[in-house]
């Protein structure tokens, strides 16, 4: 039994905004699987709910003519992995939101909500840092789109307005198009786990396969928000494909990575999966780009 | 034959269907709820409760607190009752404290219409306690200045057991000996059963009933009866089927307050269901054990003399006690048998989550010391860990004398022979050797025993019920209760087998009520099959022979000239079949001038008990940088006399397998250090291990009939989980050569000791 104080089911965007304005206090429920944990332990508790759950127009991944592949913020983590788009584009993200949860949360649990819940953890994230993902969000003034870095304003918070709901997330093609990627989740567990650390990669590489022509690294859990690993990515852009480089690239993450310690995992522990996983990663990347290592 | 035989669990179709009642689909809905309030300091008292708030939150009916509840000391362990004082169990628990001994023990209790209201309103009572400090640690809790938890026990030491064997000090003297010696910790870990722990309880004409999920009904009734201090017969317990209690449940949980909540409602029915916070937090939990051993050997390898000292932490409140460390004292000292001990177990009080029953009583603990100790033997002495086990492992002919056990056979070996072949395990030790790399692989072996059933130290008795049905079926009732393991599959083929009847014609009532059923303890020391098997074949010959005498009075032929076959009686001289089950009840039942219901009750008192055996060999993967250990291979080997039902045997193993790699390599409460407050009390922050973590898991069997037992079974139930963390451990040890001497070994400790040995 959930302490629940009125629930109010959106029918479309619109409708949805208009609930959010006529209920300041409100929450917006998707799929349920964070706002319901969160409501049974007494955060949430004793609230107005305005549910988006049945608006389908925001579900689905398609791709627009520039190119750009949209994903409604409501797509499942299931759907998103057995997306043919996805799986041919951006097999990447797919493999980064199976490793959600159970096949029942992954079910329930959506892009959207994985997202807005602002937490470092989300497996969706990283990935998408890694992707150069836009996020649109609607409002009560219409659409407005930014990149998913400035999404994140600190731990748990986002860059949405209360009336204003995540519609959709895009990935541009020029941010596709020739790369290759790897998520590599740690976890304590193989299933049923939030990560204690995620990293993401994704590399181009020349036409002969030598050369890293650009590497972007987006990490979940190495500090209070999704980040992105900028100063390792410089290091490895340019270079040859090589163990060397992959090796300077895993140390140049320690300085970008800021994780924290707690009971669940130490600091330097942390630090060491960084590194290390940055390591996989990147090679698993560059092995699926074709290249040699 | 029925015995033997992989027939259908009893309960399989309506289990999987989703049909079986459990107590929250029996409880009315029209029930109060109580949300218990629980303490947010470690150690205290409880100043003043101010309930004013919570009282006005719509919904609630009563709210009741440490200053309403009796104080009367009642006892919780789920052992049978004592007549000897000296053995009853501790008697240190209340309804509601006002001493507040571990972070959220129960000071008060909100009773209202609903949920939401009762949990509101919990939310809602303000409570004050003067703190005091707390103590986590078991060997911390024993110095000197230490906080104490109970008057009982000045030095918060519940209990001291000491087993003195020969002259250690005189043996050591022996010149070339050499000492080994090693410290191994195991952590205090959650029995995790899918329904978390939930009752009921209204009254009745004057009388408390109270539906629970237990193990235990009648031991349940006895300690209601103390704790609210009533005559334990006013009392009616009733135990429907549970989700799994793997001895959490062999105790009384929240029955007892429950069943006073009820008479401080007017009887009306109020329900108490832990969440699962709760039941990290509140229910039991195994005892965390460190244990240190010293082995003086010859260069040989043979045992001269060996030392031992354990720490067992019992947490708040006694519960099961030192009934844990005591038998996985006995259990250590056994497995490789030496002329001169010294051990040395105790039991020591905490502020920490109660310890009581869990599956394996002390041996998961007590087998990891030991068989780390015995790998840690053989690399000291240069000596191969299987020819160690085999030589020195309990030998054909070893006695017992307190239990009057003996090793009927040669098992250890068998058992290794079966094992080794099963996984190719002489190949892999060879494969293994000089590896380098990231990625390594490693196989590794620890044997174990485990003692079924709890005589001599506790009374063992078994009564069972036969009832003849119009159509000539039996209804069969025990006191040992089904709680997911397959029981009664198994005493339905127990007393088919012995009555001669088909399967079909038998139907073990599976819910114990106190009023109804014959009296029994309950499920625990993996006795079902043992105790029980005793309980019905006494009563199925008792009841054949009432039958065939019956019979005679129909069919004129001497009850000796006549058998049970398939449920029909039948003459022995020439296979005849002279009349059917149904015939007979229908005659007997509706005669005139003779009626006579045939029925039976008997009760069995249970002199003995049965050494289980067996081993385990584990394969891992262990990728160095990433701090992770991989099982790729896990096969256990049981010999647990004669199988009853060989599919729900492998069932069995393959749940105690999982727990036991729960336990080798992710399960772990962990108690803040700062507060006392146990930080991951949820299943994402406890890491249960998950299908995904499991290899396939082999289980095996060497069928060596047990000679006490009437269908030559004995204990499989816990077995299973005792040798999987040590063989684990040892894999581990033979891939990388680190030796880790705690549990779990998760990626915490391995990132800590591969640091350590330089390997990242």
């Amino acid at each position: 039994m959930y302490d629940i104080k009125a629930l109010y089911e959106a029918e479309s965007v619109e409708d949805a905004i208009r609930l959010l304005t006529e209920h300041p206090e409100a929450q917006i429920i998707a799929g349920g699987s964070d706002v319901l944990v969160q409501i049974r332990g007494g955060r949430r508790a004793g609230k107005e709910l305005v549910s988006i759950y049945m608006i389908d127009d925001m579900r689905g991944v398609s791709m627009l003519e520039d190119g750009t592949i949209r994903i409604g913020s409501l797509t499942s983590f299931y759907h998103i992995a057995e997306d043919p788009i996805v799986q041919k584009y951006i097999p990447v993200l797919g493999e980064a939101v199976s490793t959600v949860g159970s096949p029942q949360v992954r079910c329930i649990g959506t892009i959207g909500g994985n997202t807005c819940n602002g937490v470092t953890s989300a497996d969706s994230s990283s990935t998408l840092h890694a992707l150069d993902a836009i996020v649109e969000v609607t409002g009560p003034n219409g659409v407005r789109t930014l990149p998913i870095k400035e999404f994140y304003l600190g731990p748990g918070k986002v860059d949405l307005a209360h009336n204003e709901v995540q519609t959709a997330i895009m990935i541009p093609k020029a941010a596709y198009e020739g790369y290759y990627g790897n998520y590599i989740k740690y976890g304590m567990r193989n299933a049923m786990e939030i990560a204690t650390t995620g990293c993401s990669v994704n590399v181009k590489l020349s036409d002969d396969k030598k050369t890293i022509l650009d590497i972007r690294i987006g990490y979940g859990v190495a500090g209070p928000v999704p980040l992105r690993a900028v100063t390792a990515e410089a290091a490895g852009k340019g270079q040859p494909v090589s163990m060397d480089t992959v090796k300077l690239v895993s140390e140049k993450v320690l300085e970008d990575v800021k994780p924290r310690d707690s009971w669940r995992a130490s600091k330097e522990f942390r630090l060491h999966l960084c590194k290390t996983m940055a390591e996989r990663a990147t090679i698993e990347a560059i092995k699926r780009a074709g290249g040699d290592i | 034959m029925l015995i033997g035989k992989s027939v259908p669990r009893v309960d399989a179709y309506d289990k999987a269907t989703g049909r079986t009642k459990y107590t929250d689909d029996l409880c009315s809905r029209k029930a109060y709820i109580a949300k218990i309030v629980h303490s947010t300091i470690t150690h205290g008292f409880v100043k003043s409760i101010d309930t004013s708030e919570a009282e006005k939150v719509p919904g609630v009916v009563k709210i009741l607190t440490c200053f309403d509840a009796p104080e009367v000391d009642f006892p919780t362990a789920g052992h049978p009752y004592s007549n000897d004082p000296s053995h009853q169990d501790i008697a240190d628990r209340h309804l509601l404290n006002r001493h507040v001994r571990y972070y959220g023990d129960e000071v008060a209790v909100v009773v209202a219409e609903d949920e939401v209201s009762a949990v509101q309103a919990m939310r809602k009572v303000k409570v004050e306690y003067e703190e005091l400090p707390f103590v986590l640690d078991a060997q911390k809790a024993m110095e000197e200045g230490a906080p104490v938890l109970h008057d009982r026990a000045p030095n918060n030491c519940i209990a001291h057991t000491d087993i003195r064997k020969g002259n250690v000090e005189e043996a050591i003297k022996e010149p070339g000996l050499i000492c080994v010696d090693g410290w191994y910790e195991t952590p205090k870990v959650q029995h995790c059963h899918i329904e978390n722990f939930l009752c009921y309880a209204y009254m009745e004409n004057g009388r408390i009933v109270v539906v629970a999920s237990t193990q235990i009904p009648h031991i349940v009734r006895r300690i209601i009866g103390q704790a609210l201090s009533m005559d334990w017969g006013k009392i009616r317990v009733i135990k429907p089927y549970i989700g799994g209690g793997f001895g959490d449940k062999q105790d009384a949980l929240y029955e007892p307050l429950c069943a006073w909540l009820t008479t401080q409602v007017g009887g009306h029915c109020v329900k108490l269901e832990c969440t699962r916070e709760e039941t990290f937090t509140n229910c039991r939990v195994r005892h965390g054990i460190r244990t240190h051993i010293k082995s003086y050997l010859r260069p040989d390898g043979t045992p001269v003399a060996r030392k031992f000292e354990c720490w067992s932490n019992q947490g708040a409140y006694g519960s099961h006690g030192h009934g844990i460390a005591a038998k996985g004292m006995g259990v250590i000292t056994q497995l490789y048998p030496c002329d001169n001990v010294e051990a040395d177990a105790y039991t020591v009080y905490t502020n920490t989550g109660v310890a009581g029953a869990m599956r394996g009583y002390g041996i998961p603990q007590a087998m990891f010391a030991q068989e780390c100790h015995c790998e840690d033997i053989c690399r000291k002495l240069g000596l191969d860990p299987l020819e160690y086990r085999r030589k020195f492992s309990m030998p054909v002919g070893f006695y017992e004398p307190f239990s009057k056990n003996e090793q009927y056979f040669d098992t250890y070996n068998q058992c290794l022979d079966r094992a080794i072949e099963v996984t190719d395990y002489k190949n892999k030790v060879e494969a293994y050797k000089n590896q380098t790399g990231d990625i390594r692989r490693g196989i590794g072996i620890a044997l174990s025993w485990y003692n079924t059933a709890t005589y001599p130290i506790s009374p063992e008795t078994s009564s069972c019920r036969m009832v003849m049905n119009q159509d000539g079926s039996v209804q069969v009732q025990v006191g040992e209760t089904e709680i997911g393991q397959g029981a009664d599959t198994a005493y339905t083929q127990m007393a088919a087998e012995t009555l001669g009847f088909p399967l079909h014609m038998v139907n073990v009532v599976s819910n114990q009520d106190t009023d109804v059923c014959p009296f029994g303890t309950g499920a625990y020391a993996s006795r079902q099959t043992y105790t029980a098997g005793m309980g019905i074949r006494t009563a199925a010959e008792a009841f054949k022979k009432k039958i065939l005498e019956r019979a005679f009075k129909f069919t004129k032929i001497q009850p000796y000239l006549m058998d049970i076959e398939d449920g029909k009686i039948v003459r022995v001289t020439d296979g005849r079949v002279l009349m059917t089950m149904q015939e007979l009840s229908l005659l007997s039942l509706y005669d005139k001038d003779d009626s006579e219901h045939l029925h039976i009750e008997t009760t069995t008192s249970i002199r003995s008990n049965a050494y289980s055996f067996g081993c385990c060999i584990a394969e891992v993967e262990v990728d160095l940088k990433m701090c992770k250990c991989k099982l790729v291979n896990i096969t256990n080997v049981h010999d647990v006399g004669t199988l009853i039902n060989p599919a729900l045997a492998r069932a069995q193993v393959h749940g105690g397998m999982s727990m036991g790699i729960g336990f080798a390599l992710s399960e772990v409460l962990l108690y803040d250090e700062k507060t006392g407050r146990l930080l991951n009390d949820n299943l994402l922050d406890y890491k249960l291990s998950t299908f995904m973590d499991h290899p396939h898991l082999e289980a095996q069997f060497i069928e060596n009939a047990e000679p006490t037992s009437a269908y030559g079974t004995k204990g499989l139930g816990e077995p299973p989980v005792n040798p999987v963390a040590p063989a684990i451990r040892n894999a581990i040890l033979n891939a990388t050569d680190v030796a880790c001497n705690e549990l779990p070994m998760r990626p915490h400790l391995l990132f800590k000791r591969f640091k350590e040995e330089n390997l990242i």
